[in-house]
């Protein structure tokens, strides 16, 4: 291994921006694993690719178009069944702070 | 100091506290439009505002697992005419994943396209022939809509939060200006062409008070003449075209004011209140998300192929710039305002068509400007001609020719019909001229002290006249007609 690649703090950032709660011991283990995935991506970047375009996405094909005509919908009722909190034929969910990102 | 306290002028902020600098605000425009389709962007529920709430509604938009997103081919028509109306390059493009955690989106990521957008690098044109870049106008999908319950309404005091996903996944168009707007004014100038251009082109149905329009004003300030953006803030939820003025106005004033006072503009959110005309700052820009953008794996490249785009070009309507252009050139006393409004209630094929039928251009003008606000309606072009005809053979008052035309509009017709149902027989000049006579001989007092060169008189006996004649005389022709006698 190189030198290192992600830092302890970043690892913990990337963490908390998914959610994530970890414990000292699995954000060390991450940490390193997430290293070693880095250097891999260090080599792949290491490969003159000069000449070539990105690959976005495995499948050689574009523009996958449906028309525009109205299909089926979900019931409200069944959906709302589902949901752990309800009112008024929406879904009921903690105080949400500020605005949407 | 409060900003307003300073009494800076609005639209240009001129001297703050300082006293001296001249400042320039500029003004960047983000403005989102809800595309016209019967569905949503990667489903098949309908796009429609208002209703009760969660009933359009699929795995999709709701994010279930094992769904998959499928392009709406009529949203990708609509965003490439938006894109060839602000000529901008269409290219090929790729969806991205934004990634946030929030329950207007339940799959907890919104799909929009990122680094590679649909269309890019175009401009648009104000009525005044100034020319605003266009960065890019991308496509995504719009998020579902929560109402903040309990805490007096107040975001930070609610008790919970109902979330409503009939919007989530309703297709968008972002459209990205660059900073050059330097007013609050070509700012509303700005919103109001890209909303008729979006209307024109039957992308959206531009309405702001249903959210259709939304639009977010990025705000800096910078002492005149330098070339350097000051730090912005960006500025949420403007609902009309007024308190995007407001805003922006008051913004530039907090602004010079914070820097005229030594205190740096931090980069923020900030909240427009309508309701108390200012606005209030949301969460820093420093805590701002990392969305960790990625392209989305359930959607494949779209690229459009350059005879679809063209095709698509081909069947664009006259844009409003165009539609300006050739009422102008057919109407030249035209004021540049008037030829504008014109156009923004759609009554310039009218007008057009009026005037290629004999009509007096100013005439069907005046009309068009003053007498037809809400619109047309049944008014067919020959009949607009026609009543202008009869205007100008004094047939019919002005005052006469605007209430036919209120009728012609109500239930259409011809103007003769209208005018005689109104009881409006054209008065003979002779039967005008007889009444004059037996009225300055009734009032001689009245009489003898207009000829001495009271000029209120004048009013009085134009009053008499139409009194006798229940408004059936043109106004116009009695004055001349007393001026004539005037001994």
């Amino acid at each position: 291994m190189g030198q290192q690649r992600i830092t302890r703090a970043e690892c913990a950032h990337v963490a908390a921006l998914a959610r994530l709660e970890l414990t000292d011991e699995e954000l060390e283990r991450f940490t390193g694993q997430l290293d070693e995935l880095l250097d891999h991506v260090a080599e792949v970047e290491a490969l003159d690719v000069e000449g070539l375009s990105a690959t976005m996405h495995p499948l050689a094909i574009a523009n996958v178009l449906r028309p525009d005509v109205p299909g089926a919908v979900l019931d409200r009722e069944e959906v709302l069944a589902a949901a752990p909190l309800v009112e008024d034929g929406q879904f009921r969910v903690p105080p949400v702070l500020g605005e949407a990102p | 100091m409060s900003a307003d306290a300073l009494g800076v002028p609005g639209g240009v902020p001129g001297l703050g506290a300082g006293g001296g600098t001249e400042w320039e605000t500029v003004v960047g425009l983000e403005v989102h439009a809800e595309l016209a389709t019967e569905t949503k962007l990667f489903s098949a529920s309908r796009n429609r505002f208002g209703g009760e709430p969660n009933t359009h509604i699929d795995p999709v938009s709701l994010g279930l697992p094992g769904s998959l997103p499928v392009l709406n081919q009529k949203a990708v028509e609509l965003a490439i005419r938006v894109g060839l109306a602000l000529n901008c390059r269409i290219q090929r493009s790729v969806f991205a994943r934004k990634n946030y955690f929030y329950p207007d989106m339940p799959k907890d990521f919104q799909i929009s396209q990122y680094d590679q957008p649909i269309n890019v690098e175009g401009w648009l044109e104000l009525p005044t022939g100034k020319r605003v870049g266009i960065e890019r106008a991308h496509l995504e999908e719009d998020t579902g809509k929560t109402v903040h319950v309990g805490g007096a309404g107040r975001i930070h005091e609610a008790g919970y939060s109902l979330v409503d996903y009939n919007r989530a996944g309703v297709p968008l168009v972002e459209i990205v200006g660059r900073p050059e707007l330097r007013s609050a004014e070509e700012a509303r100038q700005y919103v109001a062409e890209l909303r008729a251009i979006l209307v024109a082109v039957g992308a959206s149905d531009g309405k702001m008070e249903e959210g259709s329009l939304r639009v977010d004003c990025n705000v800096s300030v910078r002492p005149m003449g330098s070339d350097r953006l000051g730090t912005r803030c960006e500025i949420k939820n403007v609902n009309s075209l007024r308190s995007l003025g407001r805003a922006i106005e008051y913004e530039a004033r907090r602004q010079i004011d914070q820097l005229t006072t030594g205190r740096p503009v931090e980069q923020q959110t900030r909240h427009w209140d309508e309701h108390a005309g200012r606005t209030h700052a949301l969460r820093s820009k420093e805590e701002d998300y990392d969305y960790r953008y990625f392209p989305e794996p359930d959607l494949l490249p779209l690229d459009p192929s350059p005879a679809w785009v063209e095709e698509i070009r081909q069947g664009l309507p006259p844009l409003p710039r165009d539609r300006r252009l050739r009422l102008a050139k057919a109407v030249p006393s035209a004021d540049a305002g008037h030829i504008a409004l014109a156009v923004e209630r759609s009554l310039d094929d009218l007008a057009l068509a009026a005037i290629g039928g004999g009509g007096a251009p100013e005439r069907v003008m005046t009309h068009v400007v003053h007498n037809l606000a809400d619109g047309a309606g049944m008014l067919a072009a020959e009949a607009l001609a026609g009543l202008v005809q009869m205007e100008e053979a004094q047939k019919l008052t002005a005052t006469q020719a605007k209430k036919v035309l209120a009728v012609l509009a109500g239930k259409g017709g011809s103007p003769e019909q209208a005018a005689q149902q109104l009881g409006f027989e054209a008065m003979d000049a002779g039967e005008l001229e007889a009444l004059v006579d037996s009225l300055t001989a009734e009032h001689a007092e009245e009489w003898s002290r207009f000829c001495e060169g009271d000029a209120k008189l004048t009013g009085f006996f134009v009053g008499q006249v139409m009194k006798a004649t229940r408004g059936r005389a043109d106004g116009k022709a009695v004055t001349e007609l007393l001026n004539a006698r005037r001994r």
